[in-house]
């Protein structure tokens, strides 16, 4: 018998005024004891909420199961009463959640949460309890946090939260832990440290993981068995082995082949100095006291020198904390920023409001999430012509209108949905509408803060490309933020490594990936391209 | 056709779903219309009369007695039976269903004022020898035109101070923060009450008195709604765009705050009736004479004899105030983004 089985699975949500969606359709699969099994899919495609349907955790009534069957050890789920399903939850099946920010109460200890799952499905005493919590800390590698059992959530950083929910998970030794994408916000670095551990602990305890990410390198890495969903179908499943030698279906194939490639267009080394920045400093004063005086500052970007030519782009990369999307903000003088930048020979910091206000048509920003950079009450149309309103104030409304249309289809969307709301749109098509808005102005400079890292690896590739392709036919500088170092490989001539607000290492892209100076990179690198390390390891 | 975004068709959607507030909202909207036309309803004047071959409009216009034939150049009291006799003589009038204006004193009655209700005066009258109903008409068109205007203004001030406060923080934040808490701190009633004997109250005066402090309901929530705006994305990509600080204010962070003022502006309402009306039962309100509610209500204290003085006030006094609180209801559930769980929890526990 195996330990998990799921027969014909669906999952519909009711929404009010409209026909139920099906979110998980009709899927089947097995989980064995000790195995590994992933479930691979883009964002909607049902891999998260059967996850939680295997724990009854939806939102029911809202929630429903049209048809199947979860059977853990024997015994269905669905549906089952309440006590059985507390002796299941955190016990024989836990669970650790993507985000290690909100899946922590932020106002218990370390200590009491981890100590939780214990007392509520152990009979130990309060030393017993003590002296597990221990253990568990040992084992999820956080010895030096031992003395620190009253720290609170906030005191730890993201990786180190993440251990400490998988040490909740593991408190009662279950026999399978569901990872919903337990990397995804966490940097590269750690994210190995956290996969390794997830890894070992599995050989120590032999439990069962079932995996839910969006990222083939985790799959890799990881796992036994895997299952490909979309659309809330599994589309293949296989070995892992198999899967990834032999992909059948096509969607399989695209995922697989869809990771960023190729280089960015050779630029003309003698083209003029667009952007040029000296000692760029980007100071927070940190104040205590009665009086709120400074006692001392935050150097979230500390003396960083930049250089831009034109139809060049820049890279700039470091995990999250480095300072690099402040220094992106900070030259678009967006946050107060000392120092000295001169765009177009103009030094921008001199700049009275006003001239600053027209300046900025030539230099534009694309965010991270699409979701938040739109304005959810404004139309497509209102939300790409506003710059124009601003800077061409002479234009007649059908001249917005056509540009617009235009732009529209430069950036690959269908012109005709100009007239509905951001809602309506997915991630991918978002962010084309963010570009949209930052290109229409015909600028100079665009500054792209992680503009792919919130988006599915297929439409990354997509957003890549178009934004390759823009650069050439509008002669366009980027300056191009990620933590992602595969699509700044892809994207970028030149590179910035920074670390602590301070710039590590910079060179060309050549230089930077084949031939890094610096420890820090070196780590860096390794971590983004651990699959490949260890292949030619293997190899 | 409007063009709806589909959020507001959701809304518009789920305020329907409230029964009780849709309807509220459209049984308050025939009152007010109909309280509109006070003159054409309630008046001691004809709509029209024909007189000698032309007509004439005695409630738009003033005519005087000797249009008609009479003696005095004085505007024709057209109750006279006098007046009457002389226009029904060569003519005829249409009159208005009651024949009370608010401050017409029934000089016929049976019995001594205040008159319990009859055939001529539905609702009795006052201890003037007024129609009351004719007084509730007017009465509840005059609470209902202070009491938006109140809002109107006093929530125009609110969100200006909110949206600075919030948009800009620093200073500004800080001292009308301060500035708000000594403020509010103030005895209102008394204040009013030593104002209204050293100023001749009317219906402006009386307005800029309590606007004085009853602008600062909205500025918090606006407030705290700008604070969170300000650091969105889309507010530093206009920002990047170039946009005037005014502009993203308005077009921007403004529809956010929106949701929270139109949630409370139907209760900024009613809070707004009813202080004037505790004002005008206190008799520093609107000037002597005036169609009040707070009036009829304090001539129903001082007449417990007539019960229709006191009963009349009550009843319109609640059936206003609970048809606006039905629709303030509605609209807060309009606007609540996570009502339906809301209601598919309730179901499951009433299972």
């Amino acid at each position: 018998m195996k330990l998990l089985e799921i027969k014909d699975l669906s999952v519909n949500f009711r929404i009010p005024q409209s026909d139920d969606v099906q979110a998980v359709k009709h899927i089947s699969f097995s989980v064995d004891r000790g195995q590994t099994v992933a479930l691979v899919g883009e964002s909607g495609s049902g891999k998260s909420v059967t996850a939680l349907s295997i724990l009854q955790l939806l939102p029911y009534p809202t929630a429903s199961h049209p048809s199947g069957e979860i059977s853990f050890n024997g015994t269905n789920v669905i549906n089952a009463p309440n006590s059985v399903l507390r002796r299941v939850r955190g016990n024989k099946i836990s669970m650790i959640f993507q985000e290690p920010m909100t899946a922590l109460n932020p106002l218990h200890t370390i200590e009491k949460q981890i100590a939780e799952p214990l007392l509520l499905h152990k009979k130990m005493s309060s030393v017993e309890v003590h002296e597990r919590v221990l253990e568990l800390l040992d084992m999820v590698g956080l010895t030096m946090l031992k003395d620190r059992l009253k720290s609170y959530p906030h005191e730890l950083s993201g990786g180190q939260r993440q251990r400490v929910m998988i040490a909740m998970a593991l408190a009662n030794e279950p026999d399978i832990l569901i990872a919903d994408e337990p990397t995804t916000a966490l940097d590269v670095t750690v994210q190995l440290q956290i996969l390794d551990l997830l890894q070992e602990l599995q050989q120590k305890l032999g439990m069962a993981i079932l995996l839910i990410t969006h990222d083939l390198n985790v799959v890799k890495k990881m796992s036994d068995y895997v299952c490909v969903m979309k659309n809330g179908e599994i589309v293949e499943q296989a070995n892992s082995k198999e899967l990834f030698a032999k992909p059948k279906h096509t969607y399989t194939k695209m995922l697989l082949s869809a990771e960023p490639k190729g280089q960015p267009q050779p630029f003309n080394d003698n083209a003029p100095i667009l952007l040029s920045g000296k000692n760029i400093k980007v100071h927070f004063p940190v104040k205590a006291g009665l009086m709120r005086r400074v006692v001392d500052y935050v150097r979230a970007v500390d003396d960083v020198d930049i250089e831009l030519r034109q139809g060049q782009t820049l890279g700039i990369v470091g995990e999250s904390g480095s300072g690099k999307t402040t220094l992106g903000l900070g030259i678009l003088r967006l946050l107060q920023s000392t120092g000295k930048v001169e765009f177009k020979n103009k030094d921008i910091f001199a700049l009275k409001p006003k001239e600053l206000r027209s300046m900025r048509a030539k230099m534009q920003l694309v965010f991270q999430d699409p979701y938040g950079a739109l304005s959810p009450r404004l139309s497509v149309r209102q939300i790409i012509e506003e710059g124009l309103q601003v800077h061409q104030k002479s234009l007649s409304k059908e001249e917005r209108d056509k540009l617009v249309v235009d732009i529209l289809i430069e950036v690959g969307l269908d012109p005709d949905t100009r007239f509905r709301y951001p809602h309506e749109f997915s991630g991918g098509q978002r962010q084309r509408i963010a570009i949209a808005r930052a290109i229409i102005l015909k600028p100079e400079l665009v500054v792209l803060d992680e503009p792919t890292s919130a988006l599915d690896v297929s439409v990354q590739a997509t957003i890549v490309d178009l934004l390759r392709d823009l650069q050439v036919r509008h002669n366009l500088s980027y300056v191009f933020i990620s933590h992602d170092l595969k699509v700044v490989r892809a994207m970028s001539h030149n590179v910035l490594v920074m670390k602590d607000g301070k710039i590590v290492e910079a060179g060309t892209t050549e230089q930077i990936f084949t031939k890094p100076k610096t420890e820090y990179t070196k780590s860096l690198i390794n971590a983004a391209f651990f699959i490949e390390s260890q292949q030619s390891k293997a190899s | 056709m409007l063009n709806i975004s589909p959020i507001a068709k959701r809304r518009l959607y789920q305020f329907r779903q409230n029964r009780r507030g849709y309807w509220s909202l459209w049984i308050f909207l025939v009152l007010f219309m109909i309280s509109l036309c006070a003159e054409l309803i309630a008046n001691d004047k004809p709509i029209l009369l024909k007189y000698a071959g032309s007509y004439y409009s005695p409630v738009f216009f003033a005519y005087s007695e000797t249009d008609f034939g009479g003696e005095f150049e004085t505007e024709a009291d057209y109750r006279d039976e006098f007046v009457q006799e002389l226009i029904n003589k060569d003519g005829w009038m249409i009159w208005p269903p009651i024949r009370y204006s608010y401050k017409t004193i029934n000089y016929n009655l049976t019995s001594p004022a205040p008159s319990s209700p009859d055939t001529e005066n539905l609702l009795g009258t006052d201890d003037q020898g007024r129609d009351v109903l004719a007084r509730l008409i007017y009465g509840f068109r005059l609470s209902i035109l202070f009491g938006l205007s109140l809002t109107f203004f006093g929530s125009a001030i609110g969100v200006a101070v909110g949206a600075m406060s919030g948009y800009f923080g620093g200073w500004f934040d800080l001292l009308s923060q301060r500035f708000m808490e000594i403020w509010s701190g103030m005895p209102v009633l008394y204040l009013l009450i030593i104002m209204a004997s050293v100023i001749e109250p009317g219906f402006w005066t009386l307005l800029c008195l309590l606007l004085l402090f009853s602008w600062m309901t909205l500025v918090d929530v606006v407030r705290a709604e700008f604070l969170r705006t300000r650091n969105l994305d889309y507010i530093r990509a206009a920002k990047a765009l170039g946009v005037s600080t005014f502009v993203i204010m308005v077009k921007h962070a403004l529809p956010n705050a929106m949701v929270a003022t139109l949630s409370l502006m139907p209760f900024v309402l009613t809070g707004a009736i009813t202080i004037l009306t505790s004002l005008d039962f206190l008799g520093f309100g609107l000037p002597p004479g005036s169609p009040s509610l707070g009036e009829l209500l304090q001539q129903g204290k001082n007449n417990l004899q007539a019960p229709w003085l006191g009963m009349t006030a009550f009843l319109s006094l609640a059936v206003m105030l609970s048809l606006l609180t039905f629709v303030g209801e509605a609209v807060r559930d309009a606007f609540d983004p996570r009502k339906i769980f809301v209601k598919q929890a309730s179901e499951e526990e009433s299972l």
